[in-house]
């Protein structure tokens, strides 16, 4: 495998800012995002706090991705900024973004080993393979996500959940302390959303911030710290009861979603999505 | 058995034979790497296009050079970078859908070319070199270009092997491991252009691109490993060239055209080998499920 040694590790540019000590792990200010003439996110300002789950729920186009891209430091918003542990998030390598399952290409020819290792590659830097302490990180991932005995097979083969714990194990080797997962639970059965709600479980113990993009409010109500709810603007951030209130529903997605009122309960009845169209 | 033996000698008494053999070898391992990436990636309509807007260089070496082999080389190997970076950021920034700025740079391009060749009066013949190849002029300047510039693109694809990866099976991971995903991209789309100039000679601008995605894919169908499938595209090119060049010399047929059909051979009997494979996998009921997920 060492096919070149390099004495000296080259590093990628812009790499490994230093995190400021007391800076909270996230923090957007004003952050707006504007495509052409249409605006995608306008003044977002929010908070996370270290190792927090956070659901972030809004209709279909809703800027969710959008948000994401911009805290991967994939996106520059048009104004307003975000910053991760005091910095830009450019800098930054300790940022998982997990992808949409239906964006990957799956016929591709690696096996879910490879995958894992690409984690590595921004701490590996240029002309260094893989060494033993590289491979260690990548096997423990695939037992944390239980992908040990799928190691060797093609992405092809495995089903919707393990693909999912899949990008999970890339993101725990690229040792990410703040995941964005883009609908992760998008299509799964109830079995593989419950490992997956497992596997977050034990990312919660790590101290390892989480933010999901979700769908499914009941989901985003129970299983998350905090819910964000989008729609271009912030329109609440918080616990769910205090967010999913009817009035803020409506305004996040207008007519789009079933409300059915029980007392002075009320129930939320999911949003018309969605591409994948597994509900 | 002799017989057969004195079938495959024979040709080698010609030094033009031993050259072109050598240089079919050697292109075939080029391409079939640089390939990999064309065809995992889905740039095939920009590898051809590529080929194709390098005739202006070559039409510039040409006629600066008198006949000469070497301006040729260099003229080509220049407008291949400026093409590769031209298209490259044209896809990037404009108006209109990508292969349909990619169709427009490579007609007006090889228009150009076509155009600048015309104007000296043997224009046909020459033209048909550049267009179809003529692997059995290769010269052993030739040879000792194919092989230096050839060696460092493998070494490049090698270097750079878990970049171009990531690159290629995930942007977004890229982009968020900072890898400076626009050189990378860039200097892939150099080595496909560098890649195409050191094969202008064996197969010609107009099939270049079966050179580039026809192994490649033939060996995509036989594999699900990058490392495994790089090195069967890169034995079934070689195959290819060195077969086909055989079967040019014993059927009297032009040598690009016969090495290019040879390779789809090879695909076609690698699309046969895997549809027996889904089959036969198939047919057996303890197979455990999720095996055949996907068929390509």
């Amino acid at each position: 495998m060492a096919f070149i040694k390099e004495k000296r590790k080259l590093v990628y540019p812009r790499q490994h800012a230093a995190h400021q000590a007391g800076a909270p792990i996230l923090e957007s200010k004003n952050l707006t995002v504007r495509y052409d003439s249409r605006l995608a996110l306008e003044d977002l300002s929010f908070r996370l706090h270290p190792g927090e789950r956070v659901a972030v729920v809004g209709p279909n186009g809703a800027g969710k991705s959008t948000l994401f891209k911009v805290i991967a430091g994939i996106l520059q918003p048009t104004s307003g900024q975000v910053d991760v542990f005091g910095g830009g998030p450019g800098g930054h390598i300790c940022i998982a973004f997990v992808p949409q399952r239906s964006q990957v290409d799956w016929t591709f020819p690696v096996s879910v080993v490879d995958v894992v290792m690409m984690g590595r590659i921004g701490k590996l830097g240029l002309f260094n393979w893989p060494k033993k302490r590289d491979w260690d990180f990548v096997h423990q991932a695939l037992a944390d996500v239980g992908l040990s005995a799928m190691a060797d097979r093609q992405i092809s083969e495995l089903s919707g959940g393990q693909q999912q714990r899949m990008f999970i194990a890339r993101a725990l080797a690229q040792e990410a302390e703040l995941m964005l997962m883009d609908e992760p639970l998008n299509g799964l059965d109830i079995n593989s959303q419950e490992q997956i709600f497992d596997i977050l479980g034990e990312l919660r113990r790590r101290g390892v911030t989480v933010m999901v993009a979700t769908h499914d409010l009941d989901q985003a109500a129970e299983r998350f710290d905090r819910v964000l709810l989008l729609n271009h603007r912030l329109i609440g951030f918080g616990s769910a009861q205090d967010v999913f209130t009817t009035e803020r529903l409506l305004e996040a997605y207008g007519g789009h979603l079933r409300l059915v009122q029980t007392g002075s309960e009320f129930l939320a009845l999911g949003d018309t999505c969605c591409e994948d169209g597994e509900e | 058995m002799n017989a057969l033996l004195n079938l495959i000698l024979t040709p080698l008494n010609y030094p033009f034979m031993v050259r072109g053999l050598l240089a079919a070898l050697m292109v075939g391992v080029v391409c079939a790497t640089v390939g990999t990436y064309v065809v995992l990636r889905g740039m095939a309509f920009f590898g051809d296009a590529l080929a194709h807007a390098i005739l202006p260089g070559v039409a510039v070496g040409y006629l600066v050079g008198g006949g000469a082999r070497e301006p040729l080389f260099w003229w080509g190997l220049a407008a291949a970078v400026v093409s590769s970076i031209g298209i490259g950021t044209i896809t990037k920034g404009a108006q209109v859908r990508e292969d349909t700025a990619i169709g427009i740079v490579f007609a007006s391009m090889f228009a150009l070319g076509i155009a600048m060749i015309s104007t000296v009066r043997s224009y046909t013949v020459d033209l048909t070199h550049f267009l179809f190849g003529d692997v059995l002029g290769v010269s052993s300047a030739d040879l000792w270009l194919i092989l230096i510039f050839g060696g460092l693109i493998v070494l490049s694809v090698l270097v750079f092997y878990k970049e171009f990866l990531v690159l290629s099976f995930d942007p977004l991971l890229a982009a968020t491991l900072r890898l400076p995903a626009r050189w990378l991209e860039y200097f892939l789309l150099v080595l496909i252009a560098v890649a195409i100039v050191v094969s202008l000679q064996t197969v010609g601008v107009a099939l270049m691109v079966a050179m580039l995605v026809t192994p490649a894919a033939a060996a995509f169908l036989l594999t699900r490993r990058l490392p495994v499938m790089m090195i069967l595209a890169a034995a079934i090119a070689s195959a290819s060239g060195v077969i086909g060049l055989y079967i040019s010399y014993y059927l009297g047929v032009a040598s690009g055209a016969a090495i290019v059909l040879t390779s789809t051979v090879f695909f076609s009997l690698a699309w046969l080998a895997r549809t027996l494979k889904s089959a036969m996998l198939r047919g057996q009921v303890s197979e455990p499920k999720g095996v055949l997920q996907s068929d390509v």
